[in-house]
């Protein structure tokens, strides 16, 4: 099999954008100093004795230049805290963040203000827009705080607000919005101030299942063009594979695996991630690329994307092809993919 | 079939305890007197001289404080010009005009508002807030004050609502900010703002009297302190409510404290701050009488003054000029709350601030047409109306025809009920009250509770003012049960009908905001002063609440559960006893809690015409000008409110969680 291509990284060598080392989060009173006392790893026992209660424990991560890394888990899992401890929205009780190379959590309140002006944007699960401000005022927000003057701001406003598909609604008021067009001016005001990175708290969670199918389109279209380097966070899995270029997958404030949709579908590092992966259509994860064979393809076989997944490969075989190249994403053709390769995946013969 | 396991019996069963209670404190009652006296008086030598206390304080903060160099008083005199130019400014402009000169020698350089432009004024804000039925609303309540001829006294009582209402939503914003920011603040300012909130106004009048004088400006003082608190709990509490997700965004975009505050927190928690500004605005005008006893002039005095006179009729008059202009601030600034706004409109100066515009050309218009036409710059007086001599000739054909039926009512219930009670109340050992009120405290809500309500009470005994504080609780408390007889049926009987509830509704709506001093007046001419007519008065004010309260209550029963018992075959007075004032008694609680703190605040008054409680003293002490008796005979109302309040509250609190209705509303 071929290792898949790094075409989701641009970069020749993948940046290192994000990076978490040994990141803990203990709620309690005084919960720094009590868990100070208890050494580099304490056992979750040992913890609630001393009146803690962990939310993160020990996550160790890097984001890379570029990818959509996805932190999924169950409500509880410490997935929210997890992603607010990354931009110190929560102060983390332990470890390292570094960002650019920069470690976060000895940056000064000002140099925080600064990143998080200049670097970072969040889309939040409520949306989290202001009520009494238009959606074009709500878009503009973050500049107005960095005191851009109305003019420049309002035009770089309008320019994302085109972006996300909202012209014509800048005059409205949010109440005056449905919750998918909501969600759209939350997008275009995290993406305002052009961020390297971006966080994503469960943006689609709070919206109904064909609006969220629609709006994870026009995430990845956004994504193609603008090219950011993405920490979203989401609670479904399938939204999770559709997604990501790697997923993290939390439980009990740990992470329980990080790999691609199709390490996690087909390895499984744990009971608790076998048992999640189980029920997804392994076809919806496995990428062409991971069952391409580094052979080269009849001439005038229909193409197929590296990157797409085998199900949506199965779309073009069911043209009547037996075999299709399989190219990478400046164009060139690097396998082929036989039609009894992917009915195996499918019926289950390949793991 | 097994038989259910019977509840062990524990030695702790709530009857045993309170059987034990009431027989010791029986005994104590009927045998103490010879072995335990300072059980039935509270020893002098013990007493807490607190009243001398907080006169000293007083004088001291008058004469001697100081802040470095700043003396308390030089501080005060501040406070009290910042208060005082505006007031002038608002005032020349809606009442007296721009003068030239002092008192009587004073020369009008320019007119007032004329009073059509005023009427206008309002209907423009009406039609700008809520469309043209508002609008009109507006205009007629305006209208209204001018036809009775009050118009002179109610644009000097505006003057002051414009002043105060401004200073006590900025006060109260900026302290409820900062109590939501600090939490050891909002700790130290919650017990204050209770205290603030039962304590009779007339309490602290005379401190506020002398520190800033007699006055519209220590009437306006007064006004901010009553208005203030209610401001500040709203504004801690909606910034409680905004989203964490807001508080996330404004940090995420990189806001520093200051804009977090005002362009992120404020704004979002403007719809319950603007409930608090309405809140501002009623308390301010509740305080309209009040305040005219420490010189704020206007309706308030015309009340007062008419009260005086027993004149009803010239007091009914200004009592309804007060609430016409009650309804007028209330509605607009209630609609001004949920007015959504629409798109921006574009275009020019003119086309963006329409209402502004008219606004001005109005006040242009009328202003220029006043000077040819007076009848547009003052409401002409040969227009008036005024119902004062039929009011007059009512009130004297009742007492011609009715004297005696009116004078045996009143002494079957003075020597059949009144005086009976008030003397088993005076009758009784305070130790044993005092340890009653904790032992209820301590069975509804633990030992916290009976530290407060047995520590109050005590404090009462303390301070030498146990027999003045029993007439209160038993004029207050006798007052109460009435009106919550008269209001239960009441209640039952226009709670599912809704025409009869709507009807109903609109009746107390405007009985509350009618000024309390109104109940008093005709209740005075019929009754002649004395604790039957406060006690009619006080109930005629306070079964507003066991009305509304109730039929709340009974609105709110599962009508599920009102089907299932029909389905059981119940009868109507079954449905009505066994499942809707069951499950309807929380409320009926809070609604005896309200009745009860209406009671007090009536009571107070209701020193006006000569009762012998601690309204009595807190009046006196007004008319002496001695701030520190005033003021402890407030706090001991205020103490008796919250006994009250805290143990009904946790009482309503047991019948919820015992019907699984979930936690307080």
């Amino acid at each position: 099999m071929l290792t898949p291509a790094p075409a989701t990284s641009p970069a020749a060598s993948p940046a290192e954008k994000l990076v978490c080392r040994n990141v803990w989060k203990v709620f309690g009173a005084r919960a720094d100093e009590a868990f100070a006392h208890l050494g580099r790893d304490p056992a979750p026992d040992a913890l609630l004795q001393a009146g803690l209660v962990p939310a993160v424990r020990a996550v160790d991560l890097s984001v890379q230049t570029g990818e959509i890394f996805v932190i999924m888990g169950l409500s509880g899992s410490g997935k929210s805290t997890l992603v607010r401890c990354l931009s110190r929205l929560i102060e983390p009780t332990a470890g390292e963040i570094l960002f650019n190379g920069q470690n976060l959590l000895a940056a000064s309140e000002a140099e925080m203000i600064d990143l998080r002006r200049h670097k970072m944007g969040m889309v939040f699960q409520h949306f989290a827009l202001l009520p009494h401000l238009t959606v074009l005022e709500n878009v503009a927000f973050p500049l107005e705080v960095q005191g851009i003057d109305r003019s420049r701001r309002e035009a770089r406003a309008r320019e994302i607000i085109t972006l996300v598909g909202l012209a014509g609604r800048e005059a409205s008021y949010p109440r005056q919005l449905s919750g998918g067009q909501q969600q759209r001016v939350g997008i275009a005001r995290s993406l305002a101030v052009e961020p390297e990175l971006w966080f994503l708290d469960e943006p689609f969670s709070a919206l109904d299942p064909l609006i969220r199918r629609e709006l994870q389109d026009e995430f990845l279209r956004l994504q193609s063009a603008l090219r950011k380097t993405i920490v979203f966070i989401t609670h479904d899995f399938d939204e999770a594979i559709r997604l990501a270029d790697r997923i993290a997958i939390m439980k009990d404030g740990r992470v329980e695996q990080i790999g691609t949709p199709e390490d996690l579908v087909l390895t499984p590092a744990t009971d608790y991630v076998r048992d999640f992966t189980r029920a997804v259509p392994k076809a919806k994860a496995v990428r062409v690329a991971s069952l391409a064979r580094p052979d080269t393809p009849p001439d005038g076989a229909p193409r197929i994307p590296a990157r797409a997944t085998v199900a949506e490969a199965g779309t073009a075989l069911l043209g009547g092809a037996d075999t299709l190249a399989v190219v990478d994403q400046a164009g060139r053709i690097i396998g082929s993919l036989r039609r009894e390769d992917v009915v195996t995946l499918i019926l289950g013969g390949a793991g | 079939m097994t038989a259910l396991p019977a509840p062990a019996p524990t030695i702790a069963s709530p009857r045993l305890i309170w059987g034990i209670a009431l027989s010791l404190a029986a005994i104590l009652w009927l045998w103490g007197q010879t072995l335990a006296p300072f059980a039935f008086e509270y020893p002098k030598a013990l007493q807490i001289p607190a009243a001398r206390w907080i006169g000293g304080a007083i004088t001291w903060l008058v004469k001697e404080a100081s802040l470095g160099p700043l003396a308390f008083s030089d501080i005060t005199r501040a406070i009290a010009a910042l208060i005082d130019l505006p007031y002038r400014a608002v005032l020349s402009l809606l009442a007296t005009g721009l003068l030239s000169g002092e008192g009587s020698s004073a020369v009008q350089l320019w007119p007032p508002l004329p009073w059509v432009a005023v009427v206008g004024l309002m209907a423009l804000i009406g039609l700008y807030a809520g469309g043209l039925p508002l609008a009109l609303t507006a205009a007629a309540c305006m209208t209204f004050i001018a036809v009775f001829g009050q118009w002179q006294s109610a644009m000097v009582t505006l003057a002051s609502i414009v002043v105060a209402v401004p200073l006590g939503v900025v006060g109260g914003l900026l302290i409820g900010i900062a109590a939501w920011r600090t939490p050891w603040l909002d700790r130290a300012l919650k017990p204050f703002l209770d205290l603030m909130q039962t304590m009779p106004v007339f309490a602290y009048l005379v401190p506020i009297l002398i520190l800033f004088g007699f006055g519209p400006t220590a009437a306006i003082v007064a006004t901010l302190i009553y208005a203030m608190p209610p401001m500040i709990r709203i504004t801690t509490l909606a910034l409680q409510r905004v989203p964490a997700e807001i508080h996330d965004l404004g940090r995420m975009v990189g806001c520093t404290p200051r804009q977090m505050t005002w362009r992120v927190l404020v704004p979002s928690a403007r719809e319950p701050l603007l409930v608090g500004v309405n809140q501002v605005i009623m308390q301010s005008l509740n305080m309209v009488i009040i305040a005219s006893m420490i010189g704020a002039g206007g309706l308030g005095f015309d009340v007062l003054n008419a009260l005086r006179r027993l004149d009803f009729g010239a007091g009914l008059e200004a009592g309804l000029a007060i609430v016409a202009l009650a309804v007028t601030l209330d509605r607009l600034s209630q609609a001004l709350a949920r007015r959504s706004r629409g798109p921006r409109p574009a275009g020019n100066a003119l086309h963006r601030h329409p209402y502004l515009a008219a606004a001005l050309a109005l006040i242009v218009a009328t202003t220029l047409m006043g000077q040819l036409i007076p009848a547009i710059q003052t409401y002409p007086e040969a227009a008036r109306l005024t119902t004062s001599p039929f009011w007059a000739a009512a009130v004297e054909w009742i007492n011609v025809n009715f004297f005696d039926t009116l004078e045996a009512i009143k002494n079957a219930i003075l020597l059949g009920l009144l005086i009976p009670v008030k003397r088993f109340l005076l009758s009784l050992p305070w130790l044993a009250v005092v340890a009653l009120l904790a032992l209820a405290g301590w069975r509804l809500g633990g030992w916290r509770l009976a530290l407060l309500t047995g520590g109050l009470s005590f404090l009462i005994a303390a301070t030498g003012q146990w027999e003045k504080a029993m007439i209160t609780v038993y004029l207050c408390g006798i007052a109460s049960l009435i009106a919550m007889a008269l209001g239960l049926p009441i209640a039952i009987a226009v709670a599912d009908r809704d025409r009869a509830w709507t009807i109903t509704r609109a009746l107390i709506d405007t009985l509350q905001t009618l000024p309390s001093f109104v109940y008093l007046m005709p209740v005075v001419m019929l009754f002649r002063v004395g604790d039957f007519t406060a006690l009619i008065a006080v109930v005629a004010y306070a079964i507003v609440a066991s009305i509304r309260y109730t039929v709340l209550g009974l609105q709110g029963v599962d009508p599920r559960l009102i089907e299932a018992g029909r389905a059981m075959g119940c009868t109507d007075w079954q449905i009505l006893t066994r499942i809707r004032l069951r499950l309807a008694l929380p409320e009926i609680l809070l609604g005896l809690n309200q009745t009860i703190m209406f009671a007090l605040a009536m009571l107070v008054i209701t020193a006006l015409v000569g009762t012998r409680d601690l309204g009595q003293d807190v009046y006196i002490a007004l008319t002496k000008a001695n701030p520190g008796n005033g003021l402890v005979a407030g706090l001991a109302i205020a103490f008796i409110a919250i006994i009250a309040d805290r143990l009904i509250h946790a009482a309503a609190e047991a019948q919820r969680r015992k019907l699984g209705l979930g936690g307080p509303a």
